[in-house]
């Protein structure tokens, strides 16, 4: 059952991106990734990642798409002008894609037990409830404190000083999109 | 145990595809929105991997997550400011017609 | 008395006076009353502190030198090196000698240089000279000395250039520096092999334990001390290093009496007694230096023998007596060579200032008449004798001494050196033919000295009518010096009297504590009874003659002024123009090098090779790379993309297998 909507939705997010990278308008592209990220958001879910894919929904989906679509907008790219390569670019992308794709598709047959083999690179010590034991204790984390604590514990006390410092890469973000942006300070 | 863990190498898979798929993008496309929505595309795709991983190493791979979500946003504002600035200079958003950087 | 500890002040006093007196040339205005006291001042001082010296030595046991440390100067690993003075015999000697003469080369110098616009500048090098001079004989160690040995160096650059606005004056000091530095290389490699053979450079350590650690007659000391003398060569200016003596006498005749008769040129004398055991150890290396020095000592006479520059015959002479000291340290008569260079500080420095009170009477009067004039040249003279009888008579001394006229100094330091040389023929056959040459030198010596008097003093007077008038005696602060040196050249042989007279051999005997390392191995036993008195009766004979034979070969010839001498032949050209020695050098060595620096060096190493191939050679490469490297920087930002994407594949590959 679980497998079945996995594979559904993994479908819906290959097409949509295909159809965002195919599309000949920023507009359709844009609007195509939003229908990937929805559907990735759901996956989210299937992973038990359940904060991560709430967040997905509203910030990605929403604020960053949104503010995608303003841009497009501003600059009145609506029309359907194609801006694709020329046939050697397309040689040049199958190629490319296609090799990336080959071997990056071995992940496909990866499963915890052979992950945990190659990780532990003893065959005595590949059982992965043990190897693994943090996914066990996230787990159990979920449980006691719910999925927000779950993530907000490492959070804010593993990973304290990159969260405080991506804020300063947000501040900074923030003033770099003012400067260029504005046409005149 | 649960049965998310079954997903893993589909999951990764997965990502895998979509990753190829952004880079098609990135290599066929010359508007330079189109480009930087394939650049989240494989950003996206990245997620999917931690995610599927931190099943079985906890949350720190979630916590990457949200970071690498922070950073897509910062660049997309920038990069969208940046877009609108050479919109002004060239009233064009081809990369065929941006070619500041040459040596 | 004073005690060895302020020997220092010895030193410190001449670099004092050195200080001030560069001060004082630094004011605009001429401070020539405090100059004239500062300047002679500290070296009768130092001559002073001298004596004390040499009269506190007198009651300490003789066989241990006093050792003055000032205070460490390197160190680096085993190698200690210690700013340290050494008090024993031999310094002492050349203590007295340096400061005595020197004294009175300053005092002498007040008359001579009063009216030069650098008299200051002058006795500012005068006085730092001396330091250096008194450095290197007081040296404790190579080292040490051999911070006197550049230094005598730089300052007779200095001094010989002197009068620099002249392009030859400059040129002269710049050869006699370049010379010097041929030489020093020598003793800088001398000081090498002995660091790694003694693991020392202190003399004392050196003459301790040299006889054990190296094989005598081997060819690891024989190598130490041929390259100790060629530093000799260079800095004493015996063959093939002397050419640089002659021109040095471009700087004041003061200087040329003290650089180049009595203290710097002796330098290499000094070196080679002080390291005497070395070379008692290596016959082979004696003969050389024996060899060099009598060969020296002939060549230079009869070059001698054809020059007019008053300052050159004695030039030459110098080159020539210091052939004779070799000559007798190469004999192992090291306390004769010594012997030697005293009395040749004496009657050399009495004859080359006497030249000087010559010279400043001739420049007076050719100054007086507006003339131009050689006031150097002996053709212009003539007849002297009536208007400076005190500069004749002290001059006369000196030449009978320099001639070997007995009871005059010369004549027992240069007996000695040639009953030496003589009785070293018993062990090594060639010795008698340097006793040979050294009979035939003495001839030249006397009759080339008879013939400078016999034209400057003797016959009708040829400087000019109108000239004549001007002529006059020198200053008493001129002629002073001359009458302490005359005295001294006359008796100045009671410091080393030999047995023959009822003497001791006072100086070889006080000497011993310093010679006793390489009297072990050579000792030279002077010959006794009818030998001597036969040897003796020859030298004197030949002084005899050659004076004679001079003296009538000259004054029976009308000598014609420079400006109407008609131009030499046959062997006189060959004489006057020193056998072309000069071109020679300037053909074999000077032009080749000139020609190898312009043309392959420059031209072709630095312009070529460095310039072109290595630094533009790299300018080209990396700007021709930076263009190729330019040439994939399109702008175009998808071409960019697809290097990356195969870059990240290619690291792919290696991660995933």
């Amino acid at each position: 059952m679980l497998e079945a909507v996995f594979y559904v939705f993994a479908a819906v997010a290959v097409v949509t991106a295909s159809m965002c990278i195919l599309s000949r308008s920023a507009m359709s592209a844009v609007l195509w990734l939003t229908a990937t990220m929805l559907s990735l958001a759901a996956l989210y879910v299937l992973l038990s990642a359940e904060f991560i894919a709430a967040i997905q929904v509203l910030v990605y989906a929403g604020a960053v798409m949104v503010l995608f679509l303003f841009v497009v907008m501003l600059l009145n790219l609506g029309q359907a002008t194609t801006d694709m390569r020329g046939p050697a670019a397309l040689a040049t992308t199958i190629v490319i894609a296609g090799l990336l794709a080959i071997q990056l598709f071995a992940l496909w047959s990866y499963t915890p037990a052979r992950l945990a083999s190659e990780v532990a690179q003893a065959p005595q010590l590949s059982d992965p409830a043990t190897l693994f034991a943090a996914g066990q204790i996230a787990r159990d984390e979920a449980v006691s404190r719910g999925v927000v604590g779950a993530v907000a514990v490492p959070l804010f006390q593993v990973y304290l000083v990159p969260f405080e410092i991506t804020s300063v890469l947000l501040l900074a973000a923030i003033v770099g999109a003012v400067v260029l942006a504005k046409r005149r300070l | 145990m649960t049965d998310g863990m079954a997903l893993l190498g589909p999951a990764l898979g997965l990502s895998a595809i979509l990753f190829s798929i952004g880079v098609a993008g990135v290599l066929l496309r010359r508007n330079v929105i189109v480009l930087f929505v394939c650049i989240e595309l494989m950003l996206n795709a990245v997620n999917l991997s931690f995610v599927a991983l931190a099943q079985l190493h906890g949350a720190s791979g979630q916590v990457m997550v949200f970071f690498v979500m922070t950073v897509a946003a910062a660049e997309a504002a920038v990069g969208l400011a940046i877009i609108l600035a050479i919109f002004r200079h060239h009233q064009s958003v081809d990369l065929q017609n941006i070619n500041l950087l040459r040596g | 008395m004073i005690a060895s500890r302020w020997v220092w002040l010895a030193v410190a006093l001449p670099l004092a006076g050195f200080l001030v007196n560069g001060a004082l040339a630094l004011r605009r205005a001429p401070a020539t009353r405090a100059v004239s006291i500062v300047g002679p001042g500290v070296l009768l001082a130092a001559f002073a502190v001298s004596i004390g010296v040499f009269a506190g030595l007198l009651g300490r046991p003789p066989h241990e030198p006093h050792i003055v440390t000032l205070w460490p100067w390197m160190t680096a690993g085993a190698l200690r090196i210690d700013l340290a003075f050494q008090v024993d015999q031999l310094s002492a000697v050349m203590l007295l000698v340096v400061t005595g003469v020197g004294s009175l080369i300053h005092l002498f110098s007040v008359g001579y240089m009063r009216e030069d616009p650098g008299y200051a500048r002058y006795f500012a090098y005068l006085n730092l000279f001396v330091v250096f001079m008194l450095v290197l004989v007081l040296g404790a160690n190579f080292p040490v000395l051999f911070i006197g040995w550049e230094g005598v160096g730089l300052c007779s650059y200095l001094l010989i250039g002197f009068w620099f606005t002249e392009e030859a004056n400059a040129n002269a000091g710049k050869k006699a520096f370049i010379m010097n530095r041929i030489g020093d290389f020598g003793v800088l490699v001398a000081m090498f092999f002995l660091w790694r053979e003694l693991g020392t450079l202190n003399f004392a350590e050196i003459a301790a334990r040299a006889p054990g650690a190296l094989e005598q007659g081997g060819t690891i000391v024989t190598l130490i001390t041929l390259f100790i003398f060629l530093g000799c060569t260079g800095k004493s200016a015996q063959i093939p290093l002397y050419t640089w003596l002659p021109d040095a006498m471009a700087g004041p005749t003061p200087v040329s009496a003290l650089i180049h008769a009595a203290t710097m040129v002796t330098a290499g004398v000094y070196l080679v007694v002080r390291t005497n055991v070395l070379f008692a150890m290596a016959p082979l290396s004696s003969a050389v230096v024996a060899g060099i020095g009598a060969l020296t000592a002939i060549f230079a006479a009869t070059i001698a023998l054809r020059q007019y520059d008053i300052k050159k015959v004695l030039a030459y002479s110098t080159v020539s007596q210091l052939g004779y000291m070799f000559l007798a340290v190469g004999s192992a008569a090291f306390a004769g060579g010594i012997f030697h260079l005293a009395t040749h500080a004496f009657f050399k420095a009495l004859l080359f200032l006497g030249a000087g009170s010559v010279i400043h009477a001739m420049h007076h009067a050719y100054h007086a008449t507006h003339s131009h004039e050689d006031a150097q040249d002996m053709r212009n003279m003539g007849g002297l004798r009536e208007h400076m009888p005190v500069t004749f008579w002290l001059m006369a001394i000196a030449t009978l001494a320099i001639a070997g006229i007995p009871p005059l100094s010369g004549f027992f330091s240069k007996d000695e050196i040639l009953a030496s040389a003589f009785a070293r023929g018993a062990e090594m056959p060639i010795y008698y033919v340097y006793y040979a040459l050294g009979v035939l030198a003495a001839l030249l010596t006397a009759f080339y000295m008879a013939r400078l008097m016999t034209m400057t003093f003797l016959g009708p007077n040829r400087t000019g009518d109108e000239e004549r008038r001007h002529l006059h005696e020198a200053p008493w602060i001129m002629t002073g010096p001359l009458l302490v040196l005359g005295i001294l050249s006359a008796i100045g042989g009671v410091i080393n009297l030999p047995a023959f007279v009822g003497g001791r051999h006072a100086l070889e005997s006080w000497l011993e504590p310093v010679t006793a390392a390489g009297a072990a191995f050579a000792r030279v036993e002077l010959p006794h009874g009818t030998t001597e008195l036969l040897l003796v009766g020859g030298a004197v004979l030949v002084g005899v003659v050659g004076l004679v034979l001079g003296y009538r070969a000259t004054l029976g010839r009308r000598v014609a002024t420079a400006r109407e001498a008609p131009e030499e032949a046959g062997l006189a050209r060959v004489l006057n123009r020193k056998y072309y020695v000069d071109e020679i050098y300037d053909a074999a060595v000077v032009r080749p090098v000139v020609w190898l620096s312009r043309v392959v060096l420059w031209k072709g190493v630095d312009q070529g090779l460095v310039d072109g191939a290595a630094v533009n050679g790299t300018a080209k490469l990396s700007r021709g790379l930076g263009w190729l490297g330019s040439r994939v920087q399109t702008g175009q930002v998808g071409l960019y993309v697809v290097l990356f994407l195969v870059g990240a594949l290619w690291i792919l590959r290696a991660v995933i297998r």
